[in-house]
């Protein structure tokens, strides 16, 4: 009876546990539909936008930001705006209404996230969204779950890349990455022991 | 203008998959725990700390009539921090008339930084050098004029810095995406460009110019 009850909690919490990393929980790979079926791979890839260009606050702010309206107007003014699927982007212009893109990515309002302090230490966009620039429609490459987060803050060096390759979405570590990274954490002053302090992302 | 984006979590607590969140209270009599655990599927569990009421970047809100929790600015009000009385280094203007100089020092770092933004934000259309056939060019979008024109290299910097803050025919302001530091840094970048592509051999330093006529085409 009692090994009866331990065996069915165990079951029940191997359950639960198997149900949290899976895809219906976190999502992982699962694309979402838009209002407007937007494509990285085709604005990244096939044309060569920085992300820059449309994430402008990701440098210098905690929300890398979504592009407003009138970004896509810069090009849109002209190019495709005659086509159904552009319904939506005309009529935010006409209305000034934003327009409602579904979120891919949303932690939970208990953990402090910003991108600008990642993008500043040498993490690149794709460590974290992988390929985004082979993406018709964007979608989750990581779990975002707390394990994932320390993975990382445990030892950065396996993922840090140079500054300026942060927005490169075609860096590859090179063959020596182990010791490029170690002299890249020190280079960039990141201070390892307290990146798993709880206040850092619970505060 | 911040356009929203909705949250996901709420939808997918709304189907049917409410499998996710972790039981609020402990495990209670292990004498139930088939119960517990179909409980803990079917019935979901509060997700007050996960869905907090509070606005964050990008969220929207039920509270204003347009849905938007990053407010506009009040009409004929200024920010603070945000009064603009430097009509050179804001409006690109010396008394009205478009400055001829910059009003920030040409620096190494400068030029560095007006290159990486002009790559970011202006070679999509006007390409790398300049010329003004760019991937959307190539794509469909107008061609504007080559900065190596002569019209165009006689234009006085603050030129530069007007199209860029109101936009010029076919091409839109780039106010919003580039703050008017960075706007400076381009117009010095611009006009490296325009150097580069006009430069004689005159231009080089004699023990640089030694150097290069060494290398064999
Ligand atoms: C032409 C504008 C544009 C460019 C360039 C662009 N993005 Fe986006 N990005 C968007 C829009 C619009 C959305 C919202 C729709 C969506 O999720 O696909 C978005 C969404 C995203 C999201 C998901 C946000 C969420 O809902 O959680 C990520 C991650 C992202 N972009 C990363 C990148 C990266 C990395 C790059 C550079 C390699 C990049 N983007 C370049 C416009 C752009
Ligand atoms: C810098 C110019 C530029 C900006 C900004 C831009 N686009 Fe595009 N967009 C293009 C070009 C060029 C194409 C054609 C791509 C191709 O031919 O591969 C395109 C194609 C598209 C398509 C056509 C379908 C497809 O995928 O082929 C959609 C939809 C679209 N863009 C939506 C948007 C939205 C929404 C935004 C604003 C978040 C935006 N674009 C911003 C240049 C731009
Ligand atoms: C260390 C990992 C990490 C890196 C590096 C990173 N992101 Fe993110 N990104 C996230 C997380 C986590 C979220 C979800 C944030 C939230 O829900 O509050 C996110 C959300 C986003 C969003 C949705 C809007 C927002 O800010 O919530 C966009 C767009 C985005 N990232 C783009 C980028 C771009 C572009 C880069 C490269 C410059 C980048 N990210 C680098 C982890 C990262
Ligand atoms: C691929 C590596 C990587 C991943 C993944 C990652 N981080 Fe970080 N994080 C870093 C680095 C490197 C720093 C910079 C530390 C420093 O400057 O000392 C940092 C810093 C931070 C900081 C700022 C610390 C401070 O002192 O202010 C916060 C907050 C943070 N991360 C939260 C998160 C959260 C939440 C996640 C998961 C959603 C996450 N990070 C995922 C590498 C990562
Ligand atoms: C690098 C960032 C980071 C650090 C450091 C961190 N957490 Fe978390 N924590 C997260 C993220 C992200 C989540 C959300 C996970 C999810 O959505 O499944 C989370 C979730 C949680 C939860 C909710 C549990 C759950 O699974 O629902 C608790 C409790 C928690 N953390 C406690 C802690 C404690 C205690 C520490 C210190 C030992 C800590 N965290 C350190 C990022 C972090
Ligand atoms: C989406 C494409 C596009 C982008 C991106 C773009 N431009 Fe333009 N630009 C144009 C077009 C098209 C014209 C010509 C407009 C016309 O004649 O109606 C133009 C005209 C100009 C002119 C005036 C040329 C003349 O003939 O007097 C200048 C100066 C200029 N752009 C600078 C810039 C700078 C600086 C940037 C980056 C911040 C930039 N542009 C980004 C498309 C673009």
């Amino acid at each position: 009876m009692t090994f009866g009850a331990v065996a069915a909690v165990l079951a029940a919490g191997w359950l639960v546990y198997t149900l949290n990393q899976s895809v219906f929980v976190t999502e992982v790979a699962v694309a979402k539909d838009q209002p407007v079926p937007f494509s990285h791979k085709h604005h990244v890839l096939d044309v060569g936008l920085d992300c820059r260009y449309c994430h402008t606050a990701v440098e210098q702010s905690g929300s890398a930001g979504i592009p407003p309206t009138k970004t896509c107007n810069n090009c849109h003014s002209v190019l495709f705006t005659d086509q159904a699927m552009f319904a939506p982007v005309n009529q935010s212009l006409k209305t000034d209404r934003s327009l409602d893109w579904i979120r891919v990515h949303d932690l939970p309002d208990y953990v402090y996230f910003n991108h600008s302090i990642h993008v500043q230490k040498g993490i690149g966009c794709t460590t974290c969204h992988g390929d985004v620039q082979n993406m018709p429609l964007t979608w989750k490459a990581q779990p975002l779950q707390m394990g994932w987060c320390l993975e990382c803050h445990r030892q950065p060096e396996k993922f840090i890349r140079p500054r300026d390759e942060v927005f490169n979405p075609d860096w590859k570590p090179g063959p020596n990455h182990a010791a490029e990274g170690r002299r890249l954490v020190a280079e960039y002053g990141i201070n390892v022991k307290q990146l798993e302090n709880c206040s850092v992302c619970h505060r | 203008m911040e356009d929203q984006i909705k949250s996901g979590r709420a939808r997918w607590l709304s189907a049917p998959t409410v499998l996710g969140c972790r039981p609020a209270a402990g495990w209670g009599q292990p004498a139930l725990p088939v119960l517990l655990a179909l409980a803990m599927l079917v019935t979901g569990c509060r997700q007050d700390m996960n869905d907090q009421p509070k606005m964050k970047p990008l969220r929207g809100t039920d509270f204003f009539a347009d849905g938007r929790s990053a407010r506009p600015l009040v009409p004929d009000t200024v920010a603070r921090g945000h009064l603009r009385t430097n009509e050179h280094f804001y409006l690109g203007r010396i008394e009205g008339k478009l400055a001829t100089n910059l009003p920030v020092a040409v620096t190494a770092p400068l030029l560095a930084r007006g290159r990486e933004r002009y790559d970011i934000f202006c070679a999509p259309c006007h390409d790398r050098t300049g010329g003004g056939n760019g991937m959307i060019v190539q794509r469909g979008f107008k061609q504007p004029n080559s900065f190596h024109n002569d019209r165009l290299r006689g234009e006085p910097a603050g030129y530069y810095y007007d199209v860029i803050a109101n936009g010029f025919g076919m091409m839109s302001s780039y106010a919003a995406q580039v703050p008017p530091e960075d706007r400076w840094a381009i117009v010095a970048y611009i006009r490296a460009l325009q150097l580069s592509q006009h430069a004689t051999t005159n231009d080089v330093p004699a023990t640089e110019l030694e150097k290069l006529l060494q290398v064999k085409p």
